[in-house]
């Protein structure tokens, strides 16, 4: 399965991140596919590698979808990682792709969820239905 | 899975290199991400592992200039060869475009070779790939110990084992010293790249 995206649906993908995400005080949201590609990074990455972060990002996804088999799921729809200043959420979007967003302790988790479940549900048809 | 942003005209590529464990794949890897500049390379992450083996995978991001005014942007891939990983190996060929398959020329790899290139097969067709049908180069790694006193397959019983078949373009090599590394890396950039956009044309 290729992926080709317009300008257009680049551009919506842009909007949508920074709309929901980076004015709710997310410092970075990425999007990229389940192989690993980086398709979208928004907010203040200049000291992030954002490319290795595309690769580990897919490959925790798969390691951790490995781990729900063993328990009888199929995968896990969201990670979250906890950090002392800096935290990471992971959730997915469709079949093949997966939203990061990176954000500091003074912004409330359940707010990233609950925005994270709205960009979702408007990604998944730019990005072609359930991919 | 290749990805195309049309706004920023750049292609997106991901090339496993694949093989019996401690082949090489991972000196491929830092050869060339010793060999290369920083205007090609990306930063190389390698998950720390006790040991030398590769238990999840090597990853080096390469921007390979443009084509038709396209930039291609390669993303290098190393899996673990032990045969036990296979869940691991199945986890990075997700979304492959094409492989390096780096075999073992010592002699007493001869079966491994034989046993990963199979397993590369399956784990393919899993995924509905025809080995055959995805762009696939061959690398006879370790072809410097050929003077020593190692016993090493020749070039002629790998192509026997490995490429009768297949009719695939193969290179010898020796990853330690960069010897074939980059015609490798050439020849599988230049056959992932005609079939990712071979396959675009076709929608």
């Amino acid at each position: 399965m290729d992926l080709v995206l317009s300008k257009e649906s680049i551009d919506n993908i842009i909007s949508v991140l920074d709309e929901d995400l980076l004015r709710a005080g997310a410092d970075c949201a990425l999007l990229v596919d389940r192989s690993g590609n980086l398709i979208v990074n928004r907010g203040d990455p200049a000291t992030l590698d954002v490319v290795a972060l595309a690769a580990l990002s897919a490959a925790n996804f798969g390691a951790t979808a490995e781990i729900a088999k063993l328990i009888g799921e199929d995968d896990f729809a969201l990670l979250f990682h906890k950090g002392k200043n800096e935290n990471i959420h992971f959730s997915k979007v469709g079949k093949g792709f997966i939203l990061i967003t990176l954000f500091g302790k003074d912004v409330s988790l359940g707010l990233i969820r609950l925005n994270t479940a709205r960009v979702t549900d408007t990604l998944i048809p730019i990005l072609g239905g359930e991919q | 899975m290749s990805f195309i942003d049309l706004s920023k005209n750049e292609v997106q590529c991901k090339i496993v290199y694949y093989g019996p464990g401690r082949g090489g794949k991972t000196t491929n890897l830092l050869y060339l991400h010793q060999a290369l500049t920083d205007s090609v390379r990306g930063k190389m992450v390698t998950i720390d592992t006790k040991g030398d083996r590769t238990l999840f995978f090597d990853f080096l991001p390469l921007a390979l200039g443009q084509i038709q005014g396209l930039s291609i942007k390669i993303q290098l891939y190393t899996v673990p060869g032990q045969v036990m990983y296979n869940a691991t190996r199945k986890l990075v060929l997700k979304g492959v475009d094409g492989i390096v398959f780096v075999a073992d020329s010592l002699k007493v790899q001869k079966e491994k070779n034989v046993e990963s290139l199979e397993n590369l097969r399956q784990n393919l067709a899993e995924d509905n790939i025809d080995i055959k049908e995805i762009p696939l180069v061959l690398q006879y790694n370790k072809r410097d110990l050929g003077g020593s006193n190692i016993p090493i397959l020749s070039v002629e019983e790998l192509q026997e084992d490995l490429n009768k078949e297949l009719q695939v373009s193969s290179f010898s090599g020796s990853a330690l010293k960069g010897d074939g590394v980059f015609e490798t890396l050439r020849e599988i950039s230049k056959g992932t790249v005609k079939y990712v956009s071979r396959k675009l044309l076709s929608r």
